[in-house]
């Protein structure tokens, strides 16, 4: 009696949270399932209005049979692997600069970081700018200053291009997040027992096998976070597009855009889809990675 | 538990400091700080190209005089930005000003809500726990790695639900509302972990005194949460002030309604052809509450972000 009685306080302390939790997210969720296999497409059926009917997972096998939701998924593995690639490379690059204890490593670090701090959207008005696709005499922006500097032969149209337009959006992505990389992994070099480069040092290990060895199997774990983190945030890439080039600019959608789009003409069912589509994406990448962390921590 | 990886491993606010290189001159340190000191330049160009620009009047429009400074400095692109401008020379723009106040009254509340919200829940989690507590974390946990497309469209309805029947205002209170709801999974996050890590005599003691809970929460647990509310309401700040999702979705007007984001976008994707002069303005004010926080908060900002970035 006396046990139900001491817990009964903090279910109640917990409990307002967890009401929220359960129809914000859980039952959304649900929701957004059930919205996605009905024929939803207007208005007057989202509000109720007008009677709608399931559908099954028509929805999704029409999504994805689409030239246009293709080009969409197309467009998000490829931001996604040159974003990933991108802030990889650089975070660790800086963080392999920064680790032998540079003079003002506190600058550096701040400002490697800061763009972070810094809304997608600020970040997209000054990246429309430098990624302005007039070549030549009228060229601004990063065209512009290949001219300048002699690089003239990089000179491209950006985000126009079809094929490859999200590969431009995937540069501010890369200047926005590098910094968070070098944090994690600047931490992670910084975790690592002195003792132990010593060890390998007095045991004649030359310093480029010392990292092939020592640092980089210790780093592993920062590496994998790192992966999972930056993926988790690529797929969902929406403000960096919207303003760098805009909702409606074909080369450069990805899903995030499309849901919005379709939201935005009222057809609901397959905004839904998208959403869920995106949502067993992101957990087929994180489930895994839930597990072996829990594992991992039992240990 | 499953989140420690994603908090406790890469604390980058206690870094420990390395040795320093003994040695005379040192070719491969002049290597090393050269390349810095590169990259350093190819982060900042944007802010070079945002300030310079911001500054740029009519004279400086062409593109050959893109990357020059101001022949003449203005600050015509500031006063419109921030005032706004109905017609004339630079058409329509809506001011920020206002947005930045809007903006300011959803991110304060939405912060401070949710920063008690999660300390109450992480020490319950933590230190006052209950049969299946360990269940109920991971089920608020998982709120923080789903996409927000993936409730977007049930939630438009309703929050569409809630504003006709229960009069609850669009724009910033559905917002601050929905900031509040969809932090509770972070907060409680760090709040849980940080209580983990306070010796648990601490509380203990209370209780064997037979204080109650909500006593011990307030005399005991409050006090101590100092360090975890400065991060909290930093992350809570920050990313609730940068969110243009839920903005776009929920804000409502762009000029009357909105926050800063929406306000933003569509002063750059104005109806004329963009007046970057003012765009750039608009943009680094709309920068300044993020930025100062960096500045002045900086290592509880990371604190923050090596916990939170897989939110939403």
């Amino acid at each position: 009696m006396t046990r139900i009685k001491r817990y009964v306080p903090p279910i109640l302390l917990i409990s307002p949270s967890l009401v929220l939790v359960g129809i914000f997210v859980y039952y959304l969720i649900f929701g957004s399932v059930q919205l996605s296999t009905t024929d939803t497409h207007s208005f007057p059926q989202f509000a109720g209005t007008v009677p709608h009917e399931n559908v099954g997972i028509d929805n999704f096998v029409e999504l994805l049979r689409s030239k246009d939701f293709q080009h969409s998924l197309k467009n998000l593995l490829l931001y996604t692997a040159i974003f990933i690639t991108g802030t990889m490379f650089f975070g660790f690059l800086w963080a392999w600069l920064l680790d032998r204890r540079s003079r003002a490593e506190g600058v550096f670090r701040s400002l490697y970081l800061f763009p972070m701090a810094v809304s997608s959207v600020a970040a997209g008005v000054v990246w429309r700018w430098l990624l302005n696709a007039n070549q030549g005499k009228d060229a601004s922006g990063l065209n512009r200053l290949f001219q300048a500097t002699g690089l003239g032969f990089l000179e491209n149209g950006w985000t126009t291009s079809v094929s490859f337009g999200i590969a431009a959006i995937a540069m501010p992505a890369i200047w926005q997040m590098s910094g968070y990389v070098m944090a994690l992994f600047l931490a992670g070099f910084r975790g690592i027992p002195g003792e132990l480069r010593e060890a390998a040092r007095m045991d004649g290990a030359k310093e480029w096998q010392i990292y092939r060895h020592v640092l980089f199997p210790q780093l592993s774990p920062v590496a994998l976070s790192a992966l999972i983190i930056l993926g988790h945030m690529s797929l969902k890439v929406f403000d960096l597009i919207v303003s760098v080039t805009d909702y409606r600019f074909y080369p450069t959608k990805a899903p995030a855009v499309d849901m919005a789009n379709y939201m935005n003409t009222g057809d609901y069912a397959n905004a839904a889809a998208v959403g869920v589509i995106l949502l067993l994406v992101i957990l087929v990448l994180i489930v895994p990675y839930l597990i072996h962390t829990a594992r991992e921590d039992r240990k | 538990m499953t989140t420690t990886a994603l908090t406790g491993h890469f604390d980058a606010t206690k870094v420990p400091e390395a040795k320093k290189p003994n040695a005379g001159f040192d070719w491969g340190r002049l290597i090393r700080y050269g390349l810095l000191l590169l990259f350093l330049v190819i982060v900042l160009i944007p802010v070079y190209v945002l300030l310079v620009t911001s500054f740029k009047g009519v004279g400086d429009a062409d593109p050959s005089r893109a990357w020059l400074p101001p022949q003449e400095w203005t600050l015509e692109n500031w006063k419109v930005a921030l005032l706004g401008s109905k017609s004339g020379e630079y058409g329509k723009i809506f001011p920020v000003l206002p947005a930045l106040g809007r903006t300011l009254a959803m991110v304060v509340p939405a912060a401070i809500i949710s920063s008690f919200l999660g300390s109450m829940n992480g020490f319950v989690l933590a230190r006052w726990r209950f049969p299946y507590a360990n269940v109920v974390f991971t089920l608020i946990l998982f709120g923080m790695f789903i996409p927000y497309q993936a409730v977007m469209v049930p939630l438009y309805k309703i929050m569409i639900q809630m504003q006709s029947n229960w009069g609850l205002p669009s724009g910033i209170p559905t917002l601050a509302l929905l900031h509040i709801i969809y932090g509770i999974p972070i907060t409680t996050l760090i709040f849980r972990n940080y209580y983990q890590s306070v010796p648990q005599e601490l509380m203990e003691a209370s209780r064997v005194d037979g204080a109650g809970m909500i006593r011990t929460y307030v005399s005991v647990v409050l006090p101590i949460s100092i360090p975890s509310f400065v991060v909290v309401l930093i992350w809570q700040f920050t990313s609730a002030w940068n969110d243009f999702l839920f903005a776009s979705f929920f804000g409502g007007n762009a000029e009357t309604q909105a926050p800063v984001t929406v306000t933003l976008n569509a002063i750059a994707h104005g109806s004329m052809m963009t007046n970057y002069g003012v765009s750039m303005a608009a943009a680094l004010l709309a920068s300044v509450p993020t930025l100062v926080v960096y500045i002045f908060l900086g290592k509880y900002f990371v604190g923050g972000l090596m916990s939170g970035s897989v939110k939403g």
